[in-house]
């Protein structure tokens, strides 16, 4: 009995390398990245506490490193992450509620979401330079 | 498991060139994947340059044509022509959609055509569906009841009841949504995907079928259901305009509303 040849494995359709991802596609990765972000942005909150609780030295090596162009680079980034992640995390709220699922809502919602952003991050920062 | 490139074997190569008929004026470039199962060679993207003079509005007219008249080999699914039958779903300019309901002239520049994302490959644009059918089956997708129907033979709906099933029924498993689905892209051997959750609503929402409860506890599970993080590909993709994504966070508040 002869048998048939054993067929090559089928390949993988292409998916990312193809997809033209809509922008809710996009906002949904930052979201993810931006909780990534913000979760090892938490050790600057962690480092400011601590060098506190060691003393004036180390107190002052903190706040030169956070005023430093490092340090605002951090901190913008940071607080970018957390306005961008708090404006999406209400959406997110909304969806769990099973509002705001129709293409034109979502729509909408991104450009909410990234308007929020935008605003509350600039506020934050003339605030804090003022 | 999340791999963003794809395997050795997949990777397509640039195949051939098949030139216009001589005279033609209007031409449309269209790039297409193949892949041959006999010589089991990589996949290959093969050019078609269209007279779009003699050619349908629809991009699967163009793909009947080049396989009529230029190269027969070309592999695809299709029946209706008419978006009913939800066979010829394929990746067309970067987003899923049946090539039947798809203008050409919605494309700007060449038309790309790959077959649905991230599927094992049979042949050309022809993908391998067994695993979705499978999942299709596991959420048994038919009417459940204990109850004898009633002497007049037939178990009623109001209009109101009936209604709930709008925007369920009308989904032809193309399958377009749920191979948008990056998360099912990731994890599409234990998340049923948006396609399969729909029809599960479908059911769940019957109010003729007495298994709602069997059917929510069968959902309650991390990868079947709660994999949806709503990145909403599949509601933006869907040909039929329906909308995968509410009904999936309609069965997870019905999960939220029974717990109590």
């Amino acid at each position: 009995m002869t048998q048939a040849a054993k067929p090559a494995a089928r390949p993988l359709s292409p998916h990312l390398q193809v997809y033209r991802l809509p922008l809710a596609a996009w906002l949904s990765i930052t979201h993810r990245i931006t909780g990534i972000g913000l979760t090892i942005g938490t050790l600057l909150l962690t480092y400011w506490v601590t060098s506190a609780a060691y003393g004036p030295d180390a107190y002052y090596d903190f706040t030169a490193f956070m005023g430093s162009p490092i340090g605002y680079f951090l901190l913008f980034g940071f607080s970018v992450a957390m306005f961008y992640h708090l404006c999406n995390g209400i959406r997110h709220l909304f969806w769990d509620v099973g509002l705001n699922y129709e293409i034109a809502e979502t729509k909408r919602a991104n450009v909410i979401v990234l308007l929020g952003t935008l605003i509350l991050t600039a506020a934050a920062w003339l605030l804090a330079l003022a | 498991m999340v791999e963003f490139s794809l395997p050795k074997n997949s990777k397509p190569t640039k195949g051939k060139t098949f030139a216009a008929p001589a005279g033609a004026k209007n031409v449309k470039r269209f790039d297409v994947y193949r892949y041959d199962p006999d010589t089991g060679a990589n996949p290959r993207i093969d050019s078609y340059d269209v007279d779009m003079d003699t050619c349908g509005p629809m991009v699967l007219d163009a793909l009947l044509k080049i396989k009529d008249e230029v190269d027969q080999t070309l592999t695809l699914r299709r029946s209706c022509r008419e978006g009913i039958c939800g066979s010829c779903s394929m990746n067309i300019d970067g987003g899923n959609t049946l090539a039947c309901l798809k203008p050409i002239d919605e494309c700007k520049g060449a038309v790309k055509v790959y077959p649905l994302p991230h599927m094992p490959v049979i042949k050309d644009l022809v993908p391998d569906l067994t695993h979705v059918y499978a999942q299709y089956a596991s959420i048994e997708p038919w009417m459940k009841n204990d109850t004898p129907p009633p002497s007049s033979g037939e178990r009623l709906q109001s209009p109101e009841e009936r209604e709930k099933l709008d925007g369920l029924w009308e989904c032809i498993l193309c399958f377009c949504c749920t191979t948008s689905c990056p998360s099912y892209w990731w994890n599409g051997d234990r998340y049923l995907g948006p396609a399969i959750l729909l029809q599960a609503a479908r059911w769940i929402n019957d109010s003729r079928d007495e298994a709602t409860g069997e059917r929510l506890d069968d959902l309650e599970d991390p990868f079947k259901l709660y994999r949806c993080h709503t990145i909403m590909n599949c509601t933006n993709t869907c040909p039929k305009g329906l909308n995968p994504a509410k009904a999936i966070a309609d069965i997870k508040m019905k999960m939220v509303e029974r717990a109590g």
